[in-house]
C-alpha cells in the first residue's frame, strides 16, 4: 500500500493521543487497509466502509461497500468516525458530513483529513509551467481542495460541535520523480476532475514537468498539506 | 453447532446491528438463505458478497410485491 496513505494515516491518529477520551466502536470510511489495524491496535472495534467492495476488503475486519452520500449506518452506532483523506472524493460533502454526525453517538468524534489548498503545489505548478511550454495552454492535472475555513463551516453547518479545521504539512521526498507519481497511483489519488480535458497529455508533458520538481538531498520533495477535520457530536443533554 | 457454509460466508452480527437502509435509514432483514438484506420500505435487496453486504442501491435487487 502505498506509504503517502499511512504518513497521513499516522499523523491523523496522532490527535487522537490529545484527548482523554477512550473510544470503543470506530467506523473507518475508505482507509483502505491502513486505517482500520491502527485503530484495532488502540484496541477499538472497528468497521471499514468503501465505495468499492474490492477497497472495502482489505480492512481485514468487519467491512462494507457504501457510497458516503448514502450511509447504511443507524444512528448513535459510533464513538468515533475516522475519514483519512477519503472525504475529498465525495461530491455532496455537507451531506456526507451530516450523515456521518448522524450516525455518531453524544460527544462521538469525528476525524477526517482532507488534501487542502496548497498540497502538491510543486507538482501542480511544475504540470502548469510546462503544459503551457508544451502546448501553449494548462487544463487542470491536479484535483482542486477546499479551502481551510470552508472545512470549518461545512462542519458546523452539519450539527458538530467545537468544530476545528488546521493545516499539517508533510513532506514526502521521493528517490526520483516517477516515484512519485506511482505512489499518488497506488493510493488511487489521480485526478477527479470532470472537466479536465480528455486530450491525453503529450509524451513531452510528464518529463517536463517531472525536471521541474524542487530536488533536496537528491530526492525530490513535495508537500502534502492536510486539512485536518475534527467536530465533536452534540452531548446528551 | 451447525456447519460453516463454505460458499457464503456469514455476515460478521456487529455488522448486522448498525446497518440500516441507505435509503430510507429504517432497519433491514437479514435473508440468510438468500443471503440478503432486505429494506421493506424501499423495496430493495442488498446483497452480500464474500461476507461483505453491498449497501450500494444500484447494486441492490428491487422486490416483487
Amino acid at each position: 500500500m502505498a506509504d503517502v496513505l499511512r504518513d497521513a494515516a499516522e499523523r491523523l491518529l496522532d490527535r487522537l493521543d490529545d484527548t482523554s477520551r477512550r473510544f470503543v466502536d470506530a467506523l473507518d470510511v475508505g482507509g483502505r487497509g491502513v486505517v482500520a489495524p491502527m485503530l484495532r491496535d488502540r484496541g477499538m472495534r472497528v468497521i471499514s466502509c468503501d465505495l468499492s467492495p474490492a477497497m472495502a476488503a482489505v480492512n481485514g475486519g468487519p467491512c462494507v461497500a457504501a457510497d458516503e452520500e448514502f450511509l447504511p449506518f443507524g444512528p448513535a452506532s459510533f464513538d468515533l468516525i475516522v475519514a483519512s483523506l477519503s472525504l475529498h472524493w465525495i461530491n455532496d460533502l455537507p451531506g456526507a458530513l451530516l450523515q456521518l454526525r448522524q450516525a455518531l453517538r453524544p460527544d462521538g468524534l469525528l476525524l477526517a483529513s482532507l488534501p487542502a489548498l496548497g498540497t502538491l503545489a510543486e507538482l501542480r505548478s511544475a504540470l502548469t509551467e510546462a503544459e503551457a511550454e508544451v502546448s501553449g495552454g494548462a487544463s487542470p492535472r491536479v484535483s482542486p481542495f477546499p479551502e481551510l475555513r470552508d472545512c470549518a463551516h461545512l462542519l458546523q453547518r452539519a450539527g458538530f460541535v467545537l468544530p476545528v479545521a488546521d493545516v499539517e504539512d508533510i513532506r514526502l521526498l521521493y528517490a526520483n520523480p516517477f516515484a512519485l507519481l506511482t505512489d499518488l497511483r497506488a493510493a488511487g489519488e489521480t485526478n477527479a476532475i470532470r472537466q479536465r480535458t480528455r486530450v491525453p497529455p503529450s509524451r513531452a508533458l510528464f518529463p517536463a514537468a517531472l525536471t521541474r520538481l524542487p530536488v533536496e538531498q537528491d530526492r525530490v520533495a513535495v508537500t502534502l498539506r492536510m486539512a485536518v477535520m475534527t467536530g465533536w457530536a452534540p452531548g446528551a443533554r | 453447532m451447525s456447519e460453516p457454509d463454505i460458499l457464503s460466508p456469514s455476515v460478521d452480527p456487529r455488522l448486522l446491528e448498525v446497518l440500516v437502509c441507505p435509503l430510507t435509514k429504517t432497519a433491514l432483514e437479514y435473508d440468510r438463505a438468500a443471503n440478503e438484506l432486505i429494506s421493506r420500505k424501499a423495496g430493495l435487496a442488498f446483497p452480500i458478497r464474500d461476507g461483505i453486504p453491498i449497501m450500494l442501491p444500484e447494486e441492490a435487487r428491487t422486490l416483487e410485491d
